[in-house]
């Protein structure tokens, strides 16, 4: 199981989605992935794809300017 | 046992593109969605953005309708092969700048070449003919599947009846008598249709989920060309488009203003890519100057945007203005009247 970041400051929903989605398709099931955003739509629009693509939100963490998303790969 | 077919759907979140693909999963299809990100779409966007649009949901419709529709959805990026489409329109544009029939023979061509990478059987849209004056007219809905190369891959179950029989239905894959033939731009029967399926809450589609549609929109990405003297763009001109005044009082610059403090947030993440400036004096917003401009040009800048803050009827205010490089100096103008601006400059 491997654990790897994302940085998608300053992008704008839905390319937080899609550069989610894309590294996703690299990792293996149960590798863990931390997105950070600055875009606040993310808290809606990552758990949504999480949902319908089988993956599993383990934690949000909302910090002043940066939304940060931690999801397990299914 | 039949094998079972596999269609992908093109989801724009609007409830036609819904209604289309629940059509065909109701007839035992496997289907999935996709949905492609041009950098013009609006939804997202503007909602990150802007403060006055917190009060409607945040939610990014293609992902609802896959959720509600129970199927995974897959978003690509189309944002670089897209430039070819909008630049250079084989069927013109719009009433504004919107390359829309293109832009759907571009969406199906994505969609039948995702097909065979991934073994889908057919590609299904929520079209309606006679809905939309370029992109779905009986004349034009043709022209998209040739165009395209889907040819009778390509279905659009909610006027099926209307059109000749594609391949799915001459196959015996999905049933022509269970498809639709809704035509025109009344909403009604897709209305009676989302109640059967009990869908309740949808998005309010048609039109309004590209910025290429709308008349102010448009007019900055003709004079950010014209302007440039070449007709190219990249990502973040597109989204600056989309926030702040935007002013152009010579053709080697124009000042940005945010109009509010989610804009002045949003413009913050370019401020080493752009000489800003705000007001140091009184209250006031975010300008940010893109071009090449004189220093004659900064302070008109600076009475621009001294003109939108709070020391607007004062006799003088300071600005400070920021290289890209983050030097800083602070200049003394005379805020713009109201009258004093040109009607010209507003982009």
């Amino acid at each position: 199981m491997s654990k790897e970041t994302l940085n998608a400051k300053r992008l704008l929903c839905p390319l937080p989605v899609i550069r989610t989605q894309d590294k996703v398709k690299k990792m293996q099931i149960g590798d863990v992935l931390e997105v950070v955003c600055t875009d606040p739509g993310v808290m809606q629009d990552i758990p949504a794809w999480c949902r319908i693509n089988g993956h599993k939100v383990l934690e949000t963490i909302t910090d002043e300017m940066e939304y940060t998303i931690i999801l397990e790969v299914g | 046992m039949s094998k079972q077919r596999k269609a992908v759907a093109l989801i724009s979140g609007g409830l036609d593109s819904l209604l289309a693909a629940r059509t065909i999963q109701e007839q035992g299809v496997h289907v999935e969605g996709i949905n492609f990100y041009t950098g013009f779409c609006v939804e997202g966007h503007t909602h990150a953005i802007r403060k006055k649009d917190k009060a409607t949901p945040k939610r990014n419709n293609a992902l609802w309708s896959a959720e509600q529709l129970g199927i995974k959805l897959h978003i690509v990026d189309i944002i670089e092969e897209y430039k070819d489409v909008l630049i250079n329109p084989k069927h013109g544009y719009g009433a504004n700048m919107n390359p829309c029939l293109d832009c759907k023979i571009f969406m199906v061509q994505k969609a039948k070449e995702w097909i065979k990478e991934n073994d889908f059987d057919f590609i299904i849209t929520g079209e309606v003919i006679g809905q939309r004056p370029m992109s779905q007219r009986k004349d034009t809905m043709p022209v998209i599947a040739t165009e395209s190369g889907a040819d009778d891959l390509l279905l659009r179950p909610l006027c099926a009846q209307n059109l000749p029989m594609t391949l799915p239905e001459r196959e015996g894959w999905v049933d022509r008598e269970k498809l639709h033939n809704f035509s025109g731009r009344g909403r009604k029967p897709q209305m009676a249709l989302a109640n059967d399926f009990g869908f309740e809450d949808f998005a309010q589609p048609a039109g309004g989920c590209c910025f290429l549609t709308d008349k102010s929109y448009s007019d900055k990405l003709v004079d950010l060309w014209s302007a440039r003297g070449r007709k190219e763009y990249d990502l973040d001109d597109i989204m600056l488009l989309k926030v702040g005044r935007h002013i152009r009082p010579k053709d080697n610059f124009k000042v940005i203003v945010a109009r509010e403090d989610g804009e002045a947030r949003f413009m913050q993440g370019y401020k080493k890519d752009f000489i800003n400036m705000n007001c140091a004096s009184h209250r006031g917003p975010l300008a940010m100057v893109d071009g090449a401009p004189t220093e004659e040009d900064l302070l008109i800048a600076a009475q621009l945007t001294a003109r939108y803050g709070q020391g607007r009827d004062a006799e003088e205010v300071e600005i400070t203005i920021r290289e890209k490089d983050g030097a800083e100096r602070t200049v003394t103008v005379k805020p713009f009247k109201g009258d004093e601006i040109p009607k010209e400059w507003f982009v």
